[in-house]
């Protein structure tokens, strides 16, 4: 793979992942819609699609808003950190058989760090408002962390395990005999609610609680900067969906009649879809039950996984 | 942990079901025939105004959004000189139906009440009175009540018998 190649790529990649994200918005009213037995936004366009073009018109027309009493350096600064951050965890995936925007031979380690890096977004961005919900929005993001990130990262060492590589291609090649998901089935499970914790969505949406917190972190922004946080939501749930596939539903390897990056794409919309019948259906928790359910029962059902699959790799090899 | 599977899978089980959404512009929703919307003022049988403008309804009224002034034709028969409602300020309670006496005063279906500009929600005595008799198609005030109009003297209502002849009770 040549340096101009690469350079090519972000192009389609940012690009995609923006308009997925875009129609995402639409996608998920539209289903969470039917799943409660009304039908979200039709009106605008074939099947209500432009409702995203009037979103966004309204969000970049709306007075954007800078509190008097917020840090404004960081304020302002916030929300890119929260889209760059995912953004960067794009270049890692691997949408087809050569088809990446870096081959990092740390590529997963990658993923996590920017991930991470998100959550400072959202963090700041509670502190900066200088406001009571947002800084409990904050506060509850931050010890979401604490208790997410272990085993998120430590859910994922298994499929490192099988693989014997942090390199995301090495990653989908090692599964070609079998998917990830079956021999790393608790890995799956751990990482997809690791995930759900780490893109702030439904059932661990606790940094925002509308119905406690207003709009937790972000309950001060406004206009465009609003978008973004919103946009780097949407961007993370595809990220996490991304990966999932490429580390447990065996990324774009499929049956030869489609082309992989269909493959790839049909199990991301797929996953994401799953996602969003999540947030419809399961309740949120409170936030200590989800620290003493990350701390006391997902870390060490990761630990024993790790354990588990490691003998399993040492006994296999002799 | 079971519950929730249980639950994610019923949930999915609701894209197959039909969607209670009314698509409102196209499509109307039905409305029962005692919906308590727009307010009409009735007439009797006759073609002659219901209301003998006994303010009940005003006083009924728990936002004060009706207001009316009593007159009387030469034949005897009251009738308010005008009849106003604010409708920027009515909540289609249907306390004013419920009081009054001459089943002038009725609530309709008929939800649509925007308007453009504010006063444009004053309605009327012109606006409010219609040509039929609602939902009371025999009832008329004044054909049973007592009181003497022009064509109908004592004694002539349904149902009641002639004024009694006081000298004839004499011993």
């Amino acid at each position: 793979m040549n340096i101009e190649f690469e350079y090519i790529m972000i192009l389609p990649v940012l690009l995609g992942a923006m308009l997925a994200s875009a129609l995402l918005v639409w996608w998920e009213r539209r289903l969470l819609g039917w799943w409660q037995d009304r039908l979200g936004p039709n009106r605008l366009g074939p099947f209500g699609v432009l409702q995203v073009v009037a979103d966004i018109v309204k969000l970049f027309t709306k007075h954007d808003w800078v509190p008097p009493f917020s840090d404004r350096v960081i304020f302002t600064l916030a929300p890119t950190a929260v889209v760059a951050g995912m953004l960067m965890g794009f270049a890692v995936v691997p949408y087809g058989p050569g088809l990446y925007i870096i081959d990092l031979n740390i590529g997963l380690l990658f993923f996590l760090a920017m991930t991470s890096l998100a959550v400072y977004g959202v963090l700041l961005s509670g502190l900066a408002s200088n406001n009571k919900y947002s800084l409990l929005g904050g506060l509850r993001s931050a010890a979401q962390m604490v208790s997410y990130e272990v085993f998120m990262g430590l859910s994922l060492m298994g499929v490192v395990m099988l693989t014997g590589s942090f390199n995301m291609s090495q990653i989908v090649e090692a599964q070609r005999d079998i998917w990830n998901c079956i021999p790393q089935f608790v890995g799956l499970v751990i990482f997809l609610m690791a995930g759900l914790a780490e893109m702030h969505r439904l059932p661990f949406d606790l940094p925002e609680a509308e119905h406690e917190l207003t709009a937790g972190f972000h309950t001060e922004y406004s206009g465009m900067k609003f978008g973004l946080i919103m946009l780097g939501e949407y961007l993370s749930l595809i990220l996490t969906c991304a990966m999932t596939v490429t580390l447990f539903f065996g990324g774009w390897l499929g049956p030869d009649f489609l082309p992989p990056l269909v493959w790839f794409s049909l199990k991301t919309a797929l996953l994401i879809n799953f996602f969003i019948l999540l947030r419809a259906a399961i309740p949120r928790p409170r936030y200590d039950q989800l620290m003493s359910m990350g701390w006391k029962i997902l870390l060490p059902l990761t630990l024993l996984n790790l354990m588990v699959t490691g003998a399993l790799a040492l006994w296999m090899e002799t | 942990m079971w519950s929730h599977i249980k639950t994610t899978w019923l949930v999915f089980l609701h894209l197959f079901k039909r969607n209670e959404t009314v698509q409102y512009p196209e499509e109307m929703p039905y409305m029962a025939p005692r919906y308590r919307g727009r307010i009409i003022l009735t007439r009797d049988p006759d073609g002659e105004e219901r209301c003998v403008s006994c303010n009940l309804c005003a006083v009924a009224c728990p936002v004060d959004c009706i207001a009316l002034q009593k007159t009387s034709s030469e034949d005897g028969r009251w009738y308010p000189e005008f009849f106003r409602i604010n409708f920027s300020r009515c909540i289609l309670c249907g306390m004013c139906e419920e009081a009054c006496p001459t089943y002038a005063i009725q609530l309709t279906p008929d939800f649509e009440l925007a308007e453009y500009e504010r006063p444009n929600m004053v309605y009327e005595k012109e606006h409010l009175l219609i040509d039929g008799v609602g939902k009371y198609p025999d009832y008329s005030f004044w054909r049973v009540a007592g009181k003497t109009i022009a064509g109908k003297g004592k004694g002539d209502a349904r149902n009641e018998l002639p004024p009694t002849e006081v000298h004839s009770l004499l011993p």
